[in-house]
């Protein structure tokens, strides 16, 4: 009988600690078939971040290193500088990237580093216990903003994708969701080319994956899929930010 | 080779970090370092290197991390605040266990403080540095030379312990030149990198993890008891100081680096006037050379750390004499550096009516 579903080679086979409902799991699976599909996982180091994915370095079946809070664009940056051969990637959320490792990511960037960034958006500090973000949206509630993020109070929430896109660095930018299993289907086909693009050195990518937390939200998981489509996406629009092959724009 | 060359201290470091086998530099700017991260943009893609001119400290030294998770021997260097700046990832690499050369041309503070010469920074150096029980192997070149001769030992130090090496010199140790010379130094058989993640095609089989994360305390305390045997043996195997006339000393003087250099000065005239004082220089800050402050405490009537601090060294000194005999201390801050002849009336001071 033909096989027609397993488990990509690059993600291990353990129970993950992620919570119910959780979109890191969907994420996980495809960043490991994108390595799986083009064939680079003995050559592959990735970069966990300090948040939610802390233990990523336990899931995937490649060489990994577990960076400082925010600093994984700096430690990529490192190990790509002194192996260029090795397929390097971060696997990063909101309060690690947007915000404490904001300075590392912009300069990551800018530099076009050749590495790929995977920045998992669900707006809140996952495993701290439900903090506001800097992706927070305005009006809703953490346990640091318990009466609604108020832009007077506490700023607006950063778009990530848009910002970066600003710079001549990047060569890809795209934001995607997986709350519908087309946008899934979508979000595979952006990872994989976040990772081809490194393969064939064409700079920095980073795909920005908009993702639920259930658990901190303190919602049903199927009632979190909604609000990223109904809350999040409206201010934070999916698609190409940056493309240097789009227009047959020159980096 | 073989050949005497004039060189400043900053650049004298770049060149020896390249002899030494070190093809890549992430640095930052800051007063008085700045002409080794120069000198190593210019130098290093000649070798097929590359210095990265980080976005801040921080960065550079988390490059600096994923640099040497990889298995290259890699060096960042900075002085005073951006020191303190990389302490997180200084505690990081000592958690992993990584090897790394960090160079602190030491400036006056607390804070942005200025940009002379100064010693401030021994308890950061010698005491870790950053969060956690862990140390950094600390060496304090006194001459051009010498910093030359340490930048290779702290390769091989930090690959043999997979631990960070830190070089403590001062603005002056920075930019004053002296003619060195950079010998061929017999390779020292160094254990084989099969931790560092290079891909699992270089290590099939086996899937290198760098991390300082244990959730579990039992693992996390196993962890520290494994660092903690570390560095008992390395204050076992890799004590370096230069004793100076502390035999018969009735004075002995504990400084290093630029100091150690002024306590000469004034030795020598102490010597004239009959005056009988010795030098204990440690080379290593940490592990701190406690034998021979032992072996003098027999015989000497007194002890004196000569500092560009407020009293930093001493501590170390009052551990190592422990109560024997009494320890003196003087020192200058924010960037003024001791006269010999201060110093030598401090001599006199302490031996007072025996001299």
């Amino acid at each position: 009988m033909a096989k027609v579903f397993e488990r990509p080679k690059a993600l291990a086979d353990v129970v993950t600690h992620y919570c119910p409902g959780c979109t890191h799991g969907i994420i996980h699976r495809l960043v490991a078939e994108a390595i799986d599909d083009l064939g680079i996982l003995d050559r592959t180091i990735g970069v966990a971040p300090v948040g939610c994915a802390v233990l990523a370095y336990n899931y995937f079946e490649c060489d990994m290193q577990e960076a400082a809070h925010g600093r994984a664009p700096a430690v990529c940056t490192g190990i790509k500088r002194v192996r260029p051969e090795a397929i390097v990637f971060s696997y990063q959320g909101d309060g690690d990237l947007a915000s404490i490792g904001a300075g590392e990511i912009v300069h990551a960037a800018a530099r076009g580093e050749n590495i790929t960034v995977i920045f998992v958006n669900n707006g809140i500090y996952g495993m701290t216990g439900g903090q506001m973000a800097p992706t927070t949206l305005v009006g809703h509630k953490t346990t640091t903003s318990p009466y609604g993020r108020d832009p007077k109070l506490q700023g607006y929430p950063v778009r990530i994708a848009e910002m970066l896109a600003t710079l001549d660095g990047p060569a890809y930018i795209e934001r995607v969701a997986v709350y519908t299993p087309q946008l899934v289907m979508k979000a595979k086909q952006a990872i994989k080319r976040a990772f081809a693009n490194q393969v064939e050195g064409k700079g920095f990518s980073l795909i920005e994956v908009l993702s639920t937390c259930p658990t901190n939200w303190g919602m049903a998981p199927v009632d979190a899929l909604k609000r990223v489509a109904n809350e999040m996406v409206p201010y934070y629009p999916l698609g190409v930010y940056k493309d240097i092959d789009a227009k047959g724009e020159d980096k | 080779m073989g050949e005497k060359i004039l060189m400043k201290g900053n650049e004298a470091i770049g060149e020896a970090a390249i002899k030494a086998g070190c093809r890549h530099f992430f640095g930052y700017p800051i007063t008085p370092q700045n002409e080794l991260p120069e000198y190593m943009a210019r130098r290093l893609p000649e070798v097929g290197g590359a210095m990265v001119q980080a976005e801040s400290e921080i960065a550079a030294i988390n490059m600096v991390y994923g640099a040497a998770g990889a298995g290259v021997r890699v060096m960042t260097s900075s002085s005073s605040p951006g020191i303190s700046l990389k302490q997180e990832g200084i505690s990081y690499i000592a958690g992993a266990e990584l090897p790394c050369v960090i160079v602190n041309m030491v400036r006056g503070g607390p804070g942005l403080g200025g940009i002379q010469p100064a010693q401030g920074d021994y308890w950061q150096a010698t005491r870790g540095g950053g969060h956690g029980d862990y140390r950094v192997l600390v060496l304090a070149p006194a001459g051009i030379q010498e910093m030359v001769d340490v930048v290779q030992d702290a390769f091989d130090l930090a690959d043999k312990y997979r631990n960070p090496v830190m070089i403590l010199g001062d603005g002056m140790m920075g930019q004053m030149m002296e003619p060195v010379m950079f010998r061929d130094e017999a390779v020292t058989k160094l254990p084989e990198k099969d931790w560092a993640t290079t891909g699992t095609r270089h290590h099939p089989g086996r899937r290198n993890v760098i991390n300082s994360l244990y959730l579990q305390p039992d693992r996390l305390e196993e962890h520290n008891d494994h660092l903690q045997r570390k560095y008992a043996e390395i204050e076992a195997n890799e004590v370096r100081y230069e004793e100076v006339d502390v035999e018969g000393a009735e004075l002995v003087v504990a400084a290093y680096g630029t100091t150690a250099r002024i306590v000469r000065s004034a030795m020598e005239a102490a010597k004239q006037a009959g005056l009988r004082v010795g030098l204990i220089r440690p080379i290593t800050l940490w592990p701190f050379p406690v034998e021979p402050f032992e072996r003098a405490a027999e015989h000497a009537k007194a002890f004196l750390s000569v500092e560009m601090s407020a009293g930093q060294m001493v501590e170390d000194v009052r551990l190592a004499v422990n109560g024997k005999k009494s320890v003196h201390f003087y020192g200058r801050t924010g960037g003024m550096v001791p006269t010999p002849e201060a110093v030598l009336a401090k001599f006199k001071e302490i031996l007072g009516g025996e001299a």
